[in-house]
């Protein structure tokens, strides 16, 4: 049983013009077994949250705490984070050209076991995924993520989360991009993910249609850089109904 | 294009346009004489970019110090008798094209011969081993010839300190496969002038592959031109310039016969201060040229502040029948969103450079493809890494 504890987070960028605050006052908790959707508007923060807790060097924490069992994550490296047990589905997944997805995939699964993954299951357990997620086999020899399409990108995404099996799983607009089928599958994936891990999810998305898909039982509407509303599922299915504009109106 | 960093931004293909040089290829000075060379002040077109205030010493007309070099041959069999200048095939491919060349020539009165069999394949790499002594300038010229139909792999092993300069001409005779491998292991102080040059047969294969990672100042021009139609050059290059060295590699393929091939790759990383590479690739289309395809390629990975590459492309086309003829050049900053990728999978920080850096090299290492080179390269490119993460 983990816990992600996100509390009073404050971030702000360096910009042209100096420091912009961008995170103001984030709390949010997420348990194993929990699955949570961050819904909001383009631009109001949502990726800067989810860089933040993987601890991309461009966002600065200026105030608050973000703990895992208990531990900083603040006080940790980026990778000493995923070795923790946390996990990034980026948005835009980074090309890391002559580097091949298998090299990467068990370069990635020894640092964050400790130890070599045993041969055969290693390689039985990538083409299981792989087929899972409908990758052809020859992916594998592919440079990671270079000239993948954006669909490809996800898949990887996802096909990581499958064996790298983190406590906490922040997924960024994972959805966003996919066409129908393509959501499909990455969903199954997420869910085969929660049912066997009983990972805690951090669902980050725009649009309502990923929740047909991955059930959330908990709902935060993101606006301007914090929390605005919480709820259930319902919630969702009235964002689908009413949009953002509610949140964004000055008397909201 | 030039590249100084720190305000660098990554150049992509169409940024770096060949340009035409001002004087054809085809009108540079060749020539035996040394006296045809002045001592080049560095403004030369071929001098540039090179360092020459500390080629004073090496550029000057000396001969052979005693106890300059070592050089061993792994396989005498291939040893044969030495060449005076003009004897045998010796200035048939090989006219030295700059001052270092022509010194390398016209202090080497006996050349050393290795002489591969026709219709004979060399299953063992053939090892010639060069080792400088500190202090000391030699004079090399070393003749590379493959019989009609042989098949070998030839590795020039430099490694030690002193001041050189050095000549392989390489002959390869019709149909023959041959691979030159030039590995450039010098100590930090070394000073290393070569002028590489092939005839390429008919139809005859030709792979040479210039790997530099040591020495102070290492300059190497690799020459290709055709002694008949058919003939294929891979021209391949890895060099990491460390601070303070200065690595130029200078290749130029004079296709001068019809239905030719050549392919250029070379790919460098920098780090340190100081750090400088050079990669200046002609290549000439002549009209006789006629179905020739061509295409050069230079990556620079800068890897921190203050280190600088060169990269120019030069094509010269005389014909309009060719079958293709491209290039691409391009020199791009470490990018530190790879970085941050890799270590949020748990990889961490100084494994994931190397990964980063080693998958920069992967193309070119897979084209060299000579287990002897690229396992010792790569070990070689780790240890480069750790001794910078170091500083
Ligand atoms: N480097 C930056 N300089 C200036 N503004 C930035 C920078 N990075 C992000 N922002 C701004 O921060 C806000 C939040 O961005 P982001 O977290 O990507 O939002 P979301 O993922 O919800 O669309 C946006 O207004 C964006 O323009
Ligand atoms: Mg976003």
């Amino acid at each position: 049983m983990s816990t992600l504890e996100i509390r009073d987070l404050h971030v702000s960028v360096d910009t042209d013009k100096g420091s912009k605050e961008i995170l103001k006052g984030v709390n949010l908790t997420v348990k194993s077994g929990e699955t949570h959707a961050i819904m909001g508007p383009n631009g109001s923060g949502k990726s800067t949250l989810a860089y933040s807790i993987a601890g991309h060097p461009k966002y600065n924490v200026t105030s608050g705490t973000v703990t895992l069992d208990g531990e900083d994550v603040l006080a940790m490296k980026v990778d000493e984070r995923a070795r923790a047990g946390l996990f990034l589905a980026m948005q835009y997944p980074v090309e890391v050209p002559g580097v091949t997805v298998s090299n990467f995939l068990r370069t990635a699964k020894t640092a964050v076991d400790g130890e070599a993954p045993k041969l055969r299951h290693w390689v039985k357990d990538i083409k299981q995924s792989m087929a899972a997620l409908r990758m052809d086999d020859g992916f594998a020899e592919r440079g990671v993520n270079e000239g993948f399409s954006g669909g490809e990108k996800k898949r990887h995404e996802i096909l990581q989360l499958e064996l790298l099996k983190p406590k906490m799983a922040i997924l960024d607009e994972t959805d966003s991009g996919l066409d129908v089928d393509a959501l499909r599958v990455v969903s199954e994936g997420v869910n085969r993910v929660k049912d066997s891990t009983d990972a805690g999810v951090l669902l980050i998305t725009h649009y309502t249609r990923i929740l047909r898909y991955i059930k959330p039982d908990h709902v935060h509407v993101f606006v301007n850089g914090r929390v605005a509303e919480e709820g259930g599922p319902e919630l969702a299915d009235r964002l689908e109904a009413e949009g953002y504009d509610r949140f964004l109106t000055p008397t909201a | 294009m030039s590249l100084l960093t720190p305000d660098a931004k990554t150049h992509v293909d169409p940024a770096a346009q060949a340009s035409v040089p001002e004087k054809s290829r085809a009108e540079r000075k060749t020539s035996f004489d040394v006296a045809d060379f002045p001592l080049p002040h560095g403004r030369e077109e071929d001098w540039r970019f090179t360092p020459v205030d500390r080629l004073t010493g090496l550029l000057a007309d000396e001969p052979t110090a005693d106890g300059a070099v070592t050089v061993e041959v792994s396989d005498q069999s291939v040893v044969a008798e030495p060449l005076a200048a003009d004897e045998g095939v010796r200035g048939t491919a090989l006219v030295p094209g700059d001052r270092a060349s022509a010194l390398a020539h016209a202090n080497s009165a006996k050349a050393l011969h290795l002489k591969l069999d026709a219709e004979t394949e060399y299953d063992e790499p053939l090892r010639v081993t060069v080792h400088g002594n500190a202090g000391k300038r030699s004079n090399g010229h070393v003749v590379i010839e493959a019989g009609v139909h042989s098949k070998g792999l030839v590795i020039l092993e430099h490694t030690g300190s002193g001041e050189h300069t050095a000549n392989v001409e390489v002959v390869v005779g019709d149909g023959a496969h041959l691979t030159v491998v030039s590995l450039q292991q010098w100590d930090d102080d070394a000073l290393h002038l070569a002028q590489h040059e092939a005839l390429v047969g008919r139809d005859a294969t030709y792979r040479h592959i210039a790997v530099t990672l040591g020495g102070k100042v290492v300059r190497i021009n690799s020459n290709v031109k055709y002694d008949g139609p058919g003939g294929d050059a891979t021209l391949l290059g890895v060099y990491f310039a460390d601070a303070g060295q200065h690595l130029e590699h200078r290749t130029f393929i004079d296709h001068n016969a019809a239905r030719t091939k050549s392919l250029v790759t070379y790919k460098g990383a920098l780090q340190g201060e100081s750090a400088h590479s050079v990669w200046v690739g002609d290549v000439l289309i002549r009209a006789e040229a006629e179905g020739i395809e061509t295409y050069e390629l230079n990556r620079n990975l800068v890897l921190t502040d203050g280190a600088r590459a060169d990269s120019v492309p030069n094509l010269e086309i005389e014909t309009g029948e060719i079958a293709g003829a491209g290039h691409a050049s391009s020199t791009g900053r470490f990018d530190d969103e790879q970085l941050f990728y890799l270590q949020a999978r748990g990889i961490p920080e100084g494994e994931a450079r190397r990964l980063v850096v080693r998958g920069f090299f992967a193309d070119v290492i897979s084209k060299i493809g000579v287990p002897a080179v690229v396992e010792p390269l790569m070990e070689a490119i780790d240890a480069e890494l750790a001794a910078g993460a170091q500083v």
